[in-house]
C-alpha cells in the first residue's frame, strides 16, 4: 500500500531529492497535493485527481470545439483550450475560411501532439499521421493523474489489456482513451480501465488485473 | 422588546453538557458528489455544510481572467430551510461578505499563480445551520479543495469562540451565539500557526482575547487532525467504487 499524504504533510528532509507535488520550506520537503508518495528516485507526489495540464510532446485526444480562421480551437480536457493552425495540414492544401470545416468539422475527435505551450498557456498542436479518429470505438475519460497506472512500468498494464481483451486501445496523456473491437470486447476493456482508475492507488494492481480478467474469461467459457 | 434572560452555564457544563473547550461531535465525508472535481460533507454538531470544487477551469467572464494567476470564487449559501425561520433564499449582504471572508481564508494555501487565466471555484452550501457555519464552510471546502487535486500548501482548519455568561468557551452553538456576549471566528493554517481569517463580534476584554484566540489555535488543530484522518481514509479502503 502506497502512503497517503494530504497538503502540508512533512515526507523527507532530504530538500535535494525534492521533486514533483512538493514544496520545500525549511528544509523540509512537503507535500503539495493529495496523493501518494512515490520515492524512487525524486521524491514525488502523485496526485489522486486534477486536470491535465499539457506539456510539449504530449500526445493527446482533442475535440475540435470552434472554427475560427486559420485555426481550430480544439477542447483537451485541461482548463485551457488548444490551437490547431490550417498549415498542418501541409502548405499545397488550399484552406480558407469557407472550407476548413471540409477538413475537420466541429465536434471530430483528433489525435495531435503537444507541439507549444507558451507562459500565456496558449498551446499548439501538431498533427499526427494518423490523426482523424474514423468514429470507430468508444471514447472514455477518466482522470490525467491515473494515466500512468493505466500504461504500467514500460507498459506491462496496457500490453495486457490489448491481449487479454482482444482491443485496439489508445491512452492520450490527457486522460482519453480510445477504444476499437468487438462490441463485448470493448464492454470489458472500458470496465477494466475503470476498475484501473479507481484502485490506482493501490499496489500489485497488475497482477489483480490480470487475476480479473482470466476469471471474467473463464465465466464466459462456462457459460 | 426585552430578552428574557438565559443561563448558559450550569455547574460549570454548558447547556449542551460540553466543557469550556469542547468541539461539537465532527463527521467529514470526501467526495461525496461525483460531479465536482472535489467535494466535502461536514457536520459541526447540527451545522451541516456542503462543498463542491471545480476546477481549475477557464474563467468565464473573460473579462475577470488574470493573466498571472487562478481567481478563486467562493459562494457561501445558505438553503432556505436551514433555519428556523424560512430564509429568503440567493445572495444577500451577510452571505456576501461571508464569501468573502471566507476566499480569503483559503487564498493563502491555494497556489493560485501555477493556473493562470483560470478560475477556481467553490461552493459551499449550509444545509442546516446552528452557528458557526462559516467555520464549517471553510473547513469543507479545504477538504474539497484538497479532494480536487488543487496544489497547496496546506489545509484551512477554521473555529469559532466566544463568551458566555463571562466565560470564553470554545465552538458557540445558536443559543450561545444569540444569548452570549461575544463571537470570533477563526481560521488558521495547523502547521505553521497562521491566522488567515480573525473575525469578532461584541466585545472581548485584551486579555480574553488572548485565551479565545489560544484556545481556538488547540481546536483547529483537532479539526486538522479529523480533516487529515479523512482524506486518507478516502484511498485506504482499496477500490472504492465511484
Amino acid at each position: 500500500m502506497y502512503k497517503v499524504v494530504v497538503p502540508g504533510d512533512c515526507i523527507s528532509t532530504e530538500v535535494n531529492r525534492a521533486g514533483e507535488g512538493t514544496y520545500v520550506e525549511d528544509g523540509n520537503v512537503y507535500a503539495l497535493k493529495y496523493g501518494v508518495v512515490d520515492d524512487r528516485g525524486t521524491i514525488k507526489v502523485v496526485a489522486l485527481s486534477g486536470k491535465y495540464m499539457p506539456v510539449n510532446g504530449d500526445v493527446v485526444v482533442g475535440k475540435i470545439a470552434e472554427i475560427s480562421f486559420p485555426y481550430w480551437i480544439v477542447d483537451i480536457a485541461s482548463p485551457y483550450e488548444a490551437r490547431l493552425h490550417k498549415s498542418e495540414f501541409g502548405r499545397g492544401e488550399k484552406i480558407d475560411f469557407g472550407n476548413m470545416c471540409e477538413y475537420l468539422d466541429i465536434d471530430d475527435l483528433i489525435v495531435a501532439k503537444v507541439m507549444n505551450v507558451d507562459v500565456m498557456m496558449r498551446i499548439d498542436l501538431a498533427l499526427k499521421n494518423e490523426f482523424k479518429m474514423d468514429g470507430v470505438g468508444r471514447l472514455i475519460e477518466v482522470s490525467p493523474t491515473k494515466v500512468p497506472r493505466i500504461i504500467g512500468r514500460s507498459g506491462s498494464m496496457i500490453r495486457l489489456l490489448k491481449d487479454k481483451c482482444n482491443c485496439f486501445i489508445f491512452v492520450a496523456k490527457n486522460g482519453r482513451i480510445w477504444i476499437k473491437g468487438s462490441s463485448a470486447d470493448m464492454d470489458l476493456a472500458s470496465q477494466t480501465v475503470m476498475k484501473i482508475a479507481n484502485e490506482a492507488h493501490t499496489s500489485g494492481l497488475t497482477d489483480r488485473i490480470a487475476l480479473f480478467l482470466d476469471s471474467f474469461k473463464s465465466e464466459k467459457g462456462e457459460g | 422588546m426585552k430578552e428574557e434572560k438565559i443561563e448558559l452555564i450550569k455547574d460549570g457544563k454548558r447547556l449542551s453538557g460540553r466543557g469550556f473547550e469542547e468541539l461539537r461531535p465532527i463527521k467529514i465525508d470526501v467526495g461525496v458528489l461525483k460531479r465536482a472535481d472535489g467535494s466535502c460533507y461536514f457536520e459541526l454538531g447540527n451545522n451541516k455544510a456542503l462543498a463542491a470544487v471545480y476546477g481549475p477551469r477557464e474563467m468565464h467572464p473573460r473579462h475577470f481572467q488574470n493573466a498571472k494567476m487562478a481567481v478563486v470564487k467562493y459562494r457561501y449559501n445558505m438553503a432556505p430551510f436551514s433555519v428556523d425561520d424560512r430564509k429568503r433564499p440567493g445572495p444577500d449582504r451577510r452571505s456576501q461578505e461571508i464569501s468573502m471572508v471566507s476566499r480569503k481564508a483559503l487564498d493563502p494555501v491555494i497556489l493560485r499563480e501555477l493556473y493562470p487565466k483560470t478560475a477556481i471555484e467553490v461552493y459551499v452550501e449550509v444545509l442546516q445551520s446552528d452557528a458557526g457555519t462559516r467555520t464549517a464552510g471553510i473547513n469543507a471546502a479545504s477538504v474539497a479543495l484538497a479532494d480536487a487535486g488543487i496544489p497547496m500548501k496546506d489545509l484551512v482548519s477554521s473555529v469559532a469562540i466566544g463568551k458566555i455568561d463571562g466565560e470564553v468557551v470554545l465552538d458557540l452553538d445558536a443559543k450561545e451565539d444569540n444569548f452570549g456576549e461575544a463571537d470570533m471566528p477563526v481560521a488558521m493554517i495547523a502547521r505553521t500557526n497562521t491566522i488567515t481569517l480573525l473575525q469578532m463580534d461584541g466585545r472581548l476584554k485584551k486579555e480574553e482575547f488572548e485565551r479565545g484566540l489560544k484556545i481556538a489555535m488547540t481546536g483547529c488543530r483537532k479539526i486538522y487532525e479529523l480533516q487529515r484522518a479523512a482524506l486518507v481514509e478516502k484511498y485506504s479502503k482499496s477500490g472504492n467504487e465511484e
